[in-house]
């Protein structure tokens, strides 16, 4: 449906496109289900929940655009550098101070950060936009998913930055910004120029279809 | 048309500087004043003084030509930084834009292109408004972006606005329809430089009779209806009974706690031994009593009304305010009830828009709140003003069943399912959307009940969320997005089939409406029948064809 004359940034990582994925493999399916019983129980009959299907997907949207693989490398080292910036505090907390809770906290956090490490790849996957005839809609996120459709005529400004790591990679961050403070369309790790042809493109696309605010 | 939209430079109300500086004028004469206290009671009632004061001071140090010769050249200098400061700060209204330029040392020019008006704000306050002046605020999006005009004489003002929403409307010609009487003559008689051409004149007979007539024309401002009674068909002006009035601010939220730290003092007081609570909490109850006064002031003699260039809000008993609000630049509604106003069947309405007003709005609440307090009738009428096709009666019906239908069953809105109840055990039944040809209906709360309306041209995109919650229970979220104001367009539960239904049918409505949105300059769509640009009826507009260029 969008065939747009977008460099391909699909490259060859389009073979895992996520709303293809079995839910099975979620992490949230070992979720403990809707958490405390509701006060609401007695009139509410427990409704057999499937677990298929319950997974928020736009079936009739085209194929997905996906990220640059290496953006993972942007995220890890983010969180490698957050976690020894706890790993430092709750050290200096635990040796200099005689805090043993924060020694605790500190080892706690950096388990979480740890674990959720290992699903930086498979969160990196799961960033994806497509560009529709008359709309931007942008995904992200596996355990907390987001949607987002941006309509080309609102848009206000379309941003372009590139932190170290990134610049190191040839990445660049792309922002898409609405007049609405929450629409938060961000798309990061693109290609250098993949990033500036989009930029262009948006920007086209916007003025074709132009909107007062 | 008045003589101050030509496109040429004006200048402000002399007395501008002085109204500006009110406060600090104010603050140097109750110093004065406090300096002098003794030797003006001795004055006033013959009691003698027993210390010296300054101007002992000065006296017995013999240096009373110095001291002259000081307050004489801080005269001086606040007279000419006054004279140069009014001279510098000019205006200019032209066909495309409002431009100001001020400042003696630093120089400023702000220019506000007319299309880009969100709304056009005349507050007078109450010393400016005993000279017959008021300050002209035209607000544009974004922050500290509005073109401030302070002061101008007050029918001027009224005029100045008259011209520049209909030179915003894109209706090149005078209207027709527009009644120049809506400046009444004797007050144009007594406006801006009037008094000081009368003072150099000198002769006692006519300056007496000037003055005179300043005096009645103030007078009559004064007393005047705040809302002039040729700028808007009666039937479509809501005003706020007084009794309503003070029923609304008395079942707030503010009351309830106030009624708890009343309970807790009589609670402490009872089991004795605990001052320090009553000295925490008494102050505060004294304070709140001047919170009511003042709520109520600002809420007195409060008027909305549908005139050709928009809404028009105004309220206020010292101090007034009135704003207008072209159309198309109201971004997202909220009608809501808070439970205390169930039994009376009140509602209020605020609304979301990009221009910022520097004033606040009624009741002390910002000036957001387009409704403090109204009956259903008075919300249908407000609704009528503020939301486009408004009239067609599929969405008529709408809107009715999002503020008062129980929910559940077939009443037009797509409602949660059953099993929403585990995160909405109340509400439920109620939370749901509909779409209709010109806006988004989401109705939500079952206690403090709740419609939000977004028109689809003003929106700016749209978001469905799950968590891992939501996933178990195949629901998911769903949030318009709109500019930020007290309006949230969020949908707690929805199904998850909705929400992806959602979030195409709103993306689809919203770019079709933003095709056939005229409203930046909303009359010359209207030309053909003019005066209720407002009151049009959309329809709902033929599918977008979609551009070539994309498809390809």
């Amino acid at each position: 449906m969008a065939q747009q004359p977008v460099p391909d940034y699909l490259g060859d990582e389009s073979v895992a496109p996520a709303s293809t994925e079995p839910a099975s493999t979620e992490p949230a399916s070992t979720e403990p289900g809707p958490a405390a019983p509701a006060p609401a129980e007695p009139t509410v009959p427990a409704e057999p929940v499937p677990p298929v299907g319950a997974r928020l997907d736009l079936p009739e949207a085209g194929e997905w655009k996906r990220v640059s693989p290496k953006y993972v490398m942007v995220e890890i080292v983010g969180t490698v550098i957050f976690l020894l910036v706890v790993c430092a505090a709750a050290g200096a907390l635990w040796l200099l101070l005689d805090q043993v809770w924060a020694a605790w906290a500190g080892g706690l956090l950096a388990l979480i950060t740890l674990i959720s490490l290992a699903f930086e790849p498979r969160r990196v996957r799961s960033i994806g936009y497509q560009l529709r005839a008359d709309d931007l809609l942008f995904r992200r996120g596996i355990m907390y998913q987001r949607f987002v459709s941006v309509p080309y005529g609102r848009m206000q400004l379309v941003d372009i930055t590139r932190g170290p790591v990134a610049r190191l990679l040839g990445l660049a961050d792309l922002k898409f910004v609405t007049a609405a403070a929450a629409s938060g369309v961000a798309i990061p790790g693109l290609a250098e120029a993949d990033a500036d042809a989009l930029r262009d493109r948006l920007v086209e696309l916007a003025e074709s279809r132009r909107a007062g605010l | 048309m008045t003589s101050l939209a030509d496109g040429d430079w004006h200048r402000l109300h002399p007395a501008s500087p002085l109204l500006r500086g009110g406060i600090f004028v104010f603050a140097l004469l109750g110093f004065v004043i406090a300096n002098l206290r003794e030797r003006l009671v001795e004055l006033a009632f013959g009691v003698p003084r027993e210390s010296g004061d300054p101007i002992d001071a000065i006296y017995e140090n013999g240096a009373v030509g110095w001291a002259l010769l000081i307050v004489a050249g801080i005269l001086i200098v606040i007279l000419i930084a006054f004279t140069l400061s009014w001279r510098m700060h000019t205006f200019r209204v032209g066909d495309e834009s409002v431009e100001v330029r001020s400042g003696i040392l630093f120089r400023s020019h702000r220019q506000a292109r007319l299309d880009r008006i969100q709304g056009v704000n005349i507050v007078r306050p109450l010393i400016p408004r005993l000279f017959g002046a008021a300050k002209l605020e035209v607000s544009v999006a974004g922050q500290d972006a509005n073109v401030q005009l302070a002061y101008l004489g007050s029918a001027l003002a009224d005029g100045l606005r008259r011209d520049i929403l209909q030179l915003a409307s894109g209706a090149r010609q005078p209207r027709s329809a527009e009644a120049p009487t809506a400046v009444d003559e004797p007050t144009t008689d007594a406006d801006a430089a009037q008094p000081a051409a009368d003072s150099a004149t000198g002769l006692p007979a006519t300056r007496r009779t000037a003055l005179n007539d300043y005096a009645n024309a103030r007078v009559g401002e004064f007393l005047a209806p705040e809302l002039d009674p040729d700028a808007a068909p009666p039937e479509s002006v809501v005003r706020i009974p007084l009794l309503r009035l003070i029923g609304s601010i008395v079942f707030s939220g503010f009351t309830v706690f106030i009624v708890i730290a009343i309970v807790a003092l009589i609670v402490s007081v009872i089991i004795g031994g605990n001052e320090w609570l009553l000295i925490a909490i008494f102050p505060g109850l004294i304070a709140s009593i001047g919170y009511y006064v003042s709520r109520f002031t600002k809420s007195l003699r409060y008027s909305i009304a549908g005139t050709s260039d928009g809404v028009r809000v105004g309220f206020g008993l010292l101090t007034t305010s009135n704003e207008t609000l072209p159309p198309g630049r109201i971004h997202a509604i909220g009608v809501t009830q808070p439970v205390a106003w169930r039994p009376f069947g009140w509602w209020q309405i605020s609304i979301n828009k990009a221009g910022h007003s520097t004033n606040s709005g009624a009741a002390g609440q910002a000036a957001t709140t387009v409704l403090p307090v109204g009956s259903l009738a008075d919300v249908a009428k407000v609704l009528e003003l503020i939301l486009p096709g408004f009239a067609i009666d599929e969405q008529r019906a709408l809107i009715q069943q999002g503020l008062t239908s129980r929910g559940g069953g077939n009443d037009g809105f797509t409602n949660a399912p059953r099993r929403a109840a585990w995160l909405r055990p109340f509400s439920w039944r109620r939370t749901g959307y509909a779409v209709s040809a010109e806006a988004v209906l989401l109705r939500r709360g079952v206690l403090a009940r709740e419609l939000v309306l977004v028109p689809l041209a003003r929106l700016q995109s749209v978001a469905i969320n799950q968590g891992p919650v939501r996933r178990r229970l195949r629901l998911a979220s769903a949030r318009l997005h709109t500019v930020t104001g007290p309006v949230s367009a969020t949908l707690g539960v929805i199904d998850v089939g909705e929400a992806v239904r959602l979030l195409e049918t709103v993306t689809a409505g919203a770019v079709r409406s933003a095709d056939s949105d005229t409203s930046h300059h909303w009359s010359r769509s209207a030309q053909n029948s003019p005066g209720t640009p407002t009151l049009v009826p959309y329809g709902p507009t033929p599918a977008r064809t979609t551009p070539t260029e994309v498809t390809s």
